[in-house]
């Protein structure tokens, strides 16, 4: 047997197969690679809708701004020769169509994928478990409780918010978005066949940007929160986030159960 | 000669040569987005058809919709039109007055029942039971109530009467109600504008005339052939918006070279109207072309959307003026400072719990 592992328990039968794998474990290694566990989670469809739904988002807020606030005028040319707010709005449109197919694809994948796929779409309500360990997340956010629970998919706080801001808040952006971008298009067209009856809902288009508008600052909110939690949660919960979403694989810190 | 007069008969009658007719003819066509065809069959409507007859009411307005409309670009419009209208009922135009005026009235409802088309102009104030807007010694409402029960349809004349406009802006202390609100058992044309363009009051009136239906309508209620786009989608000064050339202040070089006036809270990007293709007074201009921003005065609520000069809307909800940048900026960076001292926080006690154990 191979010096550099270590059996500690020498009643044990045999070492994880994963224990066998590492060179350089030390004993206080393989002790925790026992412990560890890891679940696949996030299937490479959900992932992948991930970081492209961010990347789509990024580009999107960033136009998005730019076409309320422009840049400052630029004369680069003669108008005809000059595209500036053109390629601006065209990147913004453009991002929003792979957005709304990708958000399409995820709904899609929440039918086929495995249960974790499904869990943004709804809020457990009904449930008082949920109702429970909302509140225990909430204390664990206000420092009330000294240990998180562990979860395979997203606690039901976490779950709360994704519902709220990218279920309900992605198809709010995309309703209000496709009926301005239908205002473009032209009465007749498929987006305002489709979309059209919103400006008709909120009467004035102003008032529809404005909506769109306020729409773009959740989103920005949620991105603060968002980033801030999964950072977090990597350091300081019982599992694995941020590379979760890159490899799909959750793992254990712990031992314990919940 | 019919019982009553065509459009022809009155137009030949106060001195119209056919010559400058069928100018009309095809001037009106044009600017129903119809082609040459259609000129001699609104030529022949003009000539065999008994002309429409509309009683035009007043309600909370300022008379800008009237000021409109005798100001149409073709002379013959406003001579047919007008005649027309003083012969049945308006009370503005007409020379009757008093109790002439309201005989007027009834004998019109009377004599062409369920015939008639009713032009509104301004709107009913409904609260007090109507009593901040009184014609012919009762409230506007009934006046108008009275009249529309008969109507073949009504037009809502301007942004009064199709949306509510300024007597209805917050917090609107008469109830000053736009006509669709009031009347809902009767086709109603919007023709929304603060005034509306005059050969689109004109236009509608010809289509009516010409083929003996409502034009088509938008979503909205609105002719789909003035309002199916916005300023924004024909304005000449479009090119410089799509380059990113904008005026960044007023009466700046960019003023000067005519560029896109986006920035300075035009709001030809949210307004549906034929100001950038028809224009104003025979075609000379528009605001835009003028150098100063389209306000939106034919959208609905235009007078609550927050500062004509804004390109961002205030939000009132708030109490403040805020606009969406300044509620959405302010609240992420609350939200940013409430992480940032979360971060802290949870970093500490990590410190400490960690001392703990240790």
């Amino acid at each position: 047997m191979d010096k550099h592992i270590h059996v500690p328990n020498p009643a044990a039968p045999e070492p994880f197969e994963a224990s066998r794998l590492t060179g350089d474990a030390t004993a206080e290694d393989l002790d925790s690679i026992r412990r560890r566990t890891s679940v696949y989670v996030y299937e490479a469809p959900v992932r992948v809708w991930h970081w492209l739904n961010a990347a789509m988002i990024t580009i999107l807020i960033v136009t998005g701004y730019f076409i309320g606030s422009p840049l400052p005028s630029m004369q680069i040319d003669e108008a005809y020769n000059q595209f500036v707010m053109g390629y601006i709005r065209f990147g913004h449109f453009a991002a929003a169509q792979v957005l709304t197919v990708i958000f399409f694809g995820r709904i899609y994948w929440a039918f086929v994928g495995n249960h974790h796929a499904r869990q943004r779409f709804y809020v457990p309500v009904w449930r008082a478990r949920w109702w429970r360990e909302l509140f225990h997340e909430l204390k664990w956010y206000s420092f009330l409780e000294s240990t998180p629970k562990k979860y395979v998919g997203h606690n039901p706080l976490a779950q709360l918010a994704m519902f709220f801001f990218m279920t309900i808040g992605l198809t709010f952006m995309l309703i209000t978005g496709w009926a301005l971008y239908a205002e473009g298009a032209g009465q007749g067209s498929l987006p305002d066949t489709a979309m059209g009856w919103v400006l008709g809902l909120v009467q004035n288009s102003q008032r529809l940007h404005t909506l769109h508008h306020l729409g773009m600052w959740a989103i920005i909110i949620f991105m603060i929160i968002h980033i801030y939690a999964a950072i977090r949660e990597d350091i300081m919960s019982r599992q694995s986030m941020v590379s979760t979403m890159i490899s799909g694989h959750r793992t254990f810190k712990d031992d314990r159960v919940e | 000669m019919p019982a009553i007069e065509t459009f022809y008969d009155v137009m030949r009658r106060q001195g119209i040569t056919r010559r400058s007719f069928m100018k009309y003819c095809s001037l009106t066509a044009a600017a129903l987005g119809l082609g040459p065809a259609y000129v001699p069959k609104i030529a022949e409507a003009m000539e065999t058809k008994p002309r429409t007859p509309v009683i035009w009411v007043h309600g909370l307005e300022c008379t800008c919709c009237s000021e409109s409309f005798i100001r149409s670009a073709h002379p013959l419009a406003k001579d047919v039109v007008l005649s027309m209208i003083s012969l049945d009922y308006d009370d503005t135009l007409m020379a009757a007055a008093g109790e002439a005026a309201e005989a007027a009235l009834q004998d019109t409802i009377d004599k062409y029942k369920g015939n008639y088309i009713l032009a509104v102009e301004g709107n009913p104030p409904l609260n007090e039971d109507g009593m901040f807007c009184i014609v012919g010694g009762k409230p506007f409402v009934e006046q108008l109530r009275h009249a529309a029960e008969h109507a073949k349809a009504i037009i809502s004349w301007g942004a009064c009467a199709s949306y509510g406009c300024v007597q209805a802006a917050a917090p609107n202390p008469t109830r000053a109600t736009p006509v669709h609100k009031v009347i809902t058992d009767k086709p109603i044309i919007k023709v929304p504008g603060c005034p509306p363009i005059a050969e689109v009051m004109t236009g509608v009136i010809t289509y009516m005339l010409t083929f003996d239906r409502m034009p088509e309508l938008d979503r909205q209620g609105r002719p789909a052939m003035f309002y199916s786009q916005r300023i924004h989608d024909k304005c000449y000064r479009r090119p410089h918006f799509d380059a990113g050339q904008f005026v960044e202040h007023w009466d700046d070089e960019n003023a000067r070279k005519g560029y896109c006036l986006y920035k300075m809270g035009c709001k030809g990007p949210t307004t549906y109207n034929a100001c950038s293709t028809v224009r104003w007074n025979d075609g000379v201009s528009f605001p835009i072309q003028s150098g100063h921003g389209c306000i939106g005065c034919s959208e609905d609520g235009f007078w609550d959307q927050g500062s004509f000069y804004d390109r961002l809307t205030n939000i009132k909800q708030f109490g403040i003026e805020a606009n969406a940048d300044v509620i959405g900026g302010t609240t992420a960076a609350v939200v940013g400072a409430g992480v940032a001292a979360h971060a802290a926080i949870s970093a500490l006690k990590r410190a400490q719990k960690k001392n703990e154990e240790a």
